[in-house]
């Protein structure tokens, strides 16, 4: 399980990055982020690719920071950046439960938030905030940029909008007045792969629940909003009944995965308890 | 007057291994790194196998003078098979090895291996043991028509009239799925040729390495003196793998040093894998609860070939042989089969087909005492032998034991009635807990007698050790056996101790090598501190002997007032003495052997899981686990804990998570570990072990073999655990691992 | 290239696609630092990085130049570690193949964060896989090296 040769290259700047990934997309040149999915796809040479562009020492790819409302996190911001509130608020107290959620410790070091969104894995529980909030993605090749919103980002299993010259750089991830949010994941073991997973967050006004957002993830090729579940809670109580009620319409909507593992009939009951108990996880974070 | 025996020392194994200075195969630099190229498909013929220019490869055609392995067992209707060490013009499993390409770099070897053009046609497939043996099914070895390498059957002449009498009758079928032991270390190996004496060291992953040397001297026309092995670690690594001899070759022929290390791919595809077993089971009972009769019917799918030294057999006839378990059956009748298929060899792991037996067993009882308004321990007090020795109706014999009070100590460490409250309350709640226990008793550190009663042809049991007190006051004794782990120079070390009268710091255990040790058979079958700390008693106590004639000439008293302890020896009631390193200076050392070939015993176990279902994801959580043991006299209880722990931890891992999947066309889809998933942390609960003592008077030690038994009770202690759980819900579960897939089905079809 | 490893420069030569992990085993000659599974998995190659622990085999070692790199070698100064020592009062190794990355990933834990509570510690060893222990003992032994280590 030793990756195929490639060529390895460590820009320091951002164009430096994009005209040499420029130069070797179209023989098989990749980004290396993170490396905690590409490097075991290459251990297993699923994935060969014949240069590697390492972006670990762009500085101005790292961290992440408050603009007009948004919060903008650099590409190789690492997921263990996020464990303790990478901004105040709400926010970054749902970025920091989520992340703990990604695999284990020693991979959390050194994954990153872009590396995760461009390797589209339908687990991944960044994918599934990105879509759930209307995140957008900032793509840049060496002569543009372009932003993309994130559910159109997102185009299958392991699937994006992303050119083969094109670097993910920058995710957007706005969050609007609502301060009530709740997550919930289904997987084998701590750290496994989600079978599924539900994120909701909305606002209470008068105990009711407004702007109210659910998405899921692991459960479809990509994470999606779920307009219908979402159509049930708006202007109601977050009680047990209405809860169930949702849950129910996320179920019914679902267009499963299956697996060995996992039946389509499994799948949408696993949905159902995810999204219930991400409504009741907004409720109570104890 | 208390000795070194039955103390919780430190091991003297560990201060190497925390500075990362222990030795392990693949630490080894080598000129040269072997890899192998293996079959795509389950089955097939191969039409060709092309190297590119200027690449070294092995095929079959080179080894043309290698015999195939092929272990033979002369009863059973055993049917031998012929492994080629690299596939001869068929393949019959999806990682089988083909072809060898050899490289300077272990990268280099797998390019090198991609760019092989290796062409096979597909010829049908047998996956599972249903299709092997179904009418027409394709015959995977010539001469095998219906894949059924070995079966045996056996019906008590009072099996009829006593199941006749039944008032109650009870069947289950459970199915065991296919576990891989997945040793955290690879198997690996490093051949070195030394041009000076023409001789090749082979450092390799093995339990047994004299049993390897044996092997592959003869397969490779060795003398025996050509060869060295050294076997510095272990794990899944009981059979001699075709990849050692191999490597063996390659050095020979380059006459260089040359390596294989295993990756994880090729260890989950093609190492060995275990436990793909079904077996039904019908218990007779009378009206109070008490067997009357048992009945068994086993299919063991053993994969596509034998491995060597204990053939394709062990697993259908180890379960036919000890069904059983603990308990008065009564009458009997058995029927068992090994079952050729296109999958990965079958062979011996830790527990070796007891994990399914006790699974059919305690699963049966659970159920029978459903059906008799009983509570699971109710029915067990009513069967387990309490009457010791006891015979088998296939003719084991239960040395001295406690099975009954092992059960009670378990009982009530778990507080039952405690544990059924919460369980009652939380139902109410929508929380499912449950309460499952086993017990088995398990057959350790039997010697050649029980492996002569198999019918094969290598006969493995004793255990010789050869030792020396020098004139440094240590004592030296040399190991045919092989540890991995266990801890075993330390344990021997304690032995040893007290009976020569030396501080286990003195005491040096020479293991793992060919050249340095006298024949030994290895370690498994729970085996090794029962046999080569019998055969280390023995020696021991020669010395000793000698020892205090010594010490009593030097000290001019009587042998009886000689007292020799942490390396004195001094007379009783006076302060005359003199340090056992002097006596040996004196005598110019000491050297004597021992030698063990010991019949057996049976520890015992009652293991109780509890457990949570959460009945919407059909995730189960074990959260509390307790073990009482009864495995005769702890010589360390620290290191006997941990092989419970251990062992437990497996368990869990069979009863809920671990799983070799293969499709229906032999392609094996849990070849990574984010696939093939064992268990971390957070799996598995805080353990309780508690310990019985009963001394075995059929060992030397007083102790009974253990390393196992973890492994056995604990997947029918969690299934039990679970349908216990699930009873109002009126679910059953009798699969392992009960994955949260498969619970689904069942608490959907009910619904 | 050169590593930096336990206060020590290696100047080596490696191809791009070797992973740290045999970097420090072929070319540094430190062993200690074992291979499981090399896809991420089992953590037998956990090594502590500018004070994070990682995979060593999900990183190329061209990657980890200019790093400071700690392996289970540079551990123990003369006599054991606390929580070397703590491993062996609580027989926290069996065959101590994957005692290396259990290590590395404790005491990675325990000096970002000092006062791991036991859940937290619980949570931490899960990323590393262990087949003998059944985990039990090493989670006593690094607790009690956390307790050890808060009181002196």
């Amino acid at each position: 399980m030793k990756p195929c040769a490639f060529i390895y290259h460590r820009p320091s700047g951002l164009p430096e990055a994009l005209a040499l990934l420029a130069a070797h997309a179209p023989t098989g040149g990749r980004v290396l982020a993170g490396g905690q999915s590409l490097v075991p796809m290459m251990a297993y040479r699923m994935a060969q690719p014949s240069h590697l562009i390492d972006i670990n020492h762009i500085a101005t790819l790292q961290g992440a920071a408050m603009q007009n409302g948004a919060l903008v996190i650099g590409t190789t911001t690492r997921h263990a950046a996020f464990k303790t509130g990478i901004c105040p608020g709400p926010l970054g107290a749902m970025l920091g439960f989520v992340s703990s959620h990604i695999a284990h410790g020693p991979i959390r070091n050194r994954g990153t938030f872009g590396g995760s969104l461009a390797n589209a894995d339908p687990a991944s529980e960044w994918c599934l905030v990105m879509v759930t909030l209307g995140g957008r993605v900032m793509l840049q090749h060496a002569s543009g940029t372009r932003m993309v919103a994130a559910g159109d980002f997102f185009t299958g299993v392991m699937a994006t909008a992303l050119a083969d010259d094109e670097m993910l750089t920058e995710a957007h991830l706005p969050w609007g007045q609502g301060d009530q949010w709740g997550f919930y994941e289904i997987s084998r073991r701590a750290g496994d792969y989600a079978l599924a997973m539900c994120l909701v967050v909305y606002r209470l006004d008068n105990g009711l629940m407004r702007d109210v957002r659910l998405g899921i993830g692991g459960a479809e090729a990509t994470p999606r909003r779920l307009a219908a579940a979402e159509a049930i809670l708006a202007g109601q109580a977050p009680t047990g009944p209405n809860f169930i009620q949702a849950a129910d319409a996320a179920a019914a909507m679902l267009k499963p995965m299956t697996d060995h593992n996992v039946t389509a009939l499994f799948r949408r009951d696993l949905v159902r308890a995810a999204v219930r108990r991400a409504l009741h996880h907004s409720l109570n974070h104890e | 007057m208390t000795g070194w025996v039955g103390r919780p020392i430190t091991r003297f194994e560990d201060d190497a291994l925390l500075r990362g200075a222990g030795h392990f195969t693949a630490d080894l630099p080598a000129e040269a790194y072997l890899r192998f190229v293996r079959s795509p498909v389950a089955a097939g013929i191969i039409d060709g196998c092309i190297a590119p220019d200027g690449v070294m490869m092995i095929t079959d055609t080179d080894l043309a003078s290698v015999p195939p392995i092929k272990p033979i067992i002369r009863k059973f209707g055993y049917v031998p098979i012929a492994q080629p060490v690299l596939a001869r013009g068929v393949v019959r499993y999806t990682g089988e090895p083909v072809a060898a390409v050899i490289g300077q770099t272990e990268e280099q070897a797998e390019d090198f291996a991609d760019l092989v053009s290796l062409n096979i046609t597909p010829a049908p497939v047998c996956v599972t043991a249903e299709a092997a043996m179904a009418p027409g099914a394709p015959v995977i070895h010539p001469g095998m028509a219906d894949n059924i390498v070995v079966q045996t059957a056996l019906t008590t002449p009072g099996y009829e009239s006593a199941n006749a009498k039944a008032a109650h009758r009870v069947v289950t079928k459970i199915r065991s799925h296919r576990q891989a032991a997945l040793p955290m270390e690879t198997r690996a190996a490093h051949a070195a040729f030394d041009a000076a004496t023409g001789r090749v060291t082979l450092t390799c992953t093995a339990q047994m390495p004299h049993l390897m040397h044996r092997a592959i001297t003869a397969m490779l026309g060795m003398a025996a003196d050509e060869l060295r092995v050294i076997a510095p670690d272990f794990g899944q690594k009981m059979s001699l793998a075709a990849e050692y001899v191999v490597l063996v070759w390659a050095a020979l022929r380059l006459r260089t040093s040359i390596a294989w290390v295993e990756d994880r791919r090729d260890n989950l595809m093609a190492s060995f894998h275990a436990r793909d077993i079904a077996i039904e089971v019908e218990g007779a009972f009378d009206n109070e609860g008490r067997f009357l009769a048992l009945r068994g019917d086993i299919t063991a799918n053993v994969g596509a070939y034998a491995p060597y030294p204990n053939t394709a057999a062990v697993e259908p006839l180890m379960s036919f042989t000890e069904l059983p378990g603990p308990y008065d059956i009564g009458e009997y009748s058995c029927a068992a089969r090994g079952v050729i298929t296109n999958t990965c060899c079958s062979a011996p792991y830790r527990g070796v087909a007891r994990p399914a037996i006790t699974l059919a067993m305690e699963r049966l009882l659970d159920m029978a005492a459903m059906q008799l308004g009983m509570e699971p321990a109710e029915i067990r007090r009513r069967n387990l032998i309490r009457i010791f020795p006891h015979t088998t109706p296939t003719g084991l014999v239960y040395d001295n034991a406690a099975y009954v009070e092992t059960m009670e100590m378990a009982l009530l460490a778990a507080d039952v009635p405690g544990f059924r409250a919460r369980q009652h309350a939380a139902r109410a709640r929508g929380v499912y807990l449950g309460l499952g226990m086993s017990s088995f008793c398990e057959r350790t550190g039997y010697g050649s007698a029980a492996f002569a009663a198999r019918g094969m042809d290598i006969q493995p049991g004793w255990e010789h050790v050869d030792m020396t007190l020098d004139g440094d006051g240590v004592v030296t004794a040399r190991i045919g056996a092989s540890p991995h782990g266990q801890g075993l120079r330390t344990t021997l070390a304690q032995i040893i101790a007290d009976a020569v009268g030396v501080v286990p710091a003195n005491v040096r255990v020479v293991h793992g090598d060919t050249d340095h040790t006298p024949f030994g058979w290895g370690t498994f079958a729970s085996r090794s501190l029962v046999i080569s700390g019998g055969a280390s008693l023995i020696a021991a106590r020669k010395i000793r002997e000698r020892l205090l004639q010594q010490a009593a000439s030097y000290l001019e008293a009587a042998d009886a007032d000689i007292d020799l302890r942490d390396g004195y020896a001094s007379v009783t009631g006076t302060d005359r003495r003199v340090s056992i390193a002097v006596l040996a200076q004196v005598h110019g050392g000491f050297a004597d052997d021992g030698f063990y070939d010991p019949l057996g015993t049976f520890s015992n176990a009652t293991h109780i899981a509890m457990v949570a279902v959460d009945i919407e994801t059909c995730m189960v959580r074990v959260e509390r686990f307790i073990v009482a043991e009864d495995a005769g006299r702890l010589i360390n209880p620290m290191i006997v804990d941990g092989q419970i722990h251990g062992g437990v931890a497996q368990g869990i891992a069979n009863a809920l998570l671990e799983e070799v999947i293969y499709d229906e066309t032999g392609n094996i889809l849990t070849i990574s570990l984010a696939d093939f998933l064992a268990p971390t942390a957070h799996e598995i609960p805080a353990m309780t072990i508690l310990h019985r003592e009963t001394i075995a008077d059929a060992t030397m030690t007083g102790a009974k073999g253990l390393g196992e038994g973890g492994t056995i009770g604990a997947p029918a202690a969690v299934l039990n655990a679970i349908n216990d759980a699930l009873a109002p819900l009126k679910v059953t579960i009798n699969e392992m691992p009960a994955t949260p897939a498969r619970l689904h089905a069942a608490l959907r079809g009910t619904k | 290239m050169k590593l930096h490893v336990n206060g020590r420069d290696y100047d080596i030569a490696v191809e791009a696609r070797r992973t740290l992990a045999d970097a420090l085993r072929k070319d540094c000659g430190l062993t200690g630092t074992h291979i499981g599974c090399e896809h991420g998995v089992c953590g037998a190659c956990t090594v502590i990085m500018d004070g994070a622990a990682v995979r060593a085999c999900l990183i190329f070692a061209v990657q980890a130049e200019g790093a400071v790199i700690r392996t289970v070698e540079g551990l123990a100064a003369g006599g054991l570690h606390v929580i070397q020592q703590e491993f062996v009062a609580h027989h926290g190794l069996q065959c101590g193949f994957c005692t290396p990355g259990f290590l590395m990933l404790a005491v990675a834990a325990r000096e970002a964060e000092p006062d791991l509570t036991d859940a937290e510690i619980l949570d931490v060893l899960s990323a590393n896989l262990c087949r003998c222990t059944g985990y039990q003992n090493i989670v006593k032994a690094v607790s009690a090296s956390a307790r050890r280590m808060r009181e002196t």
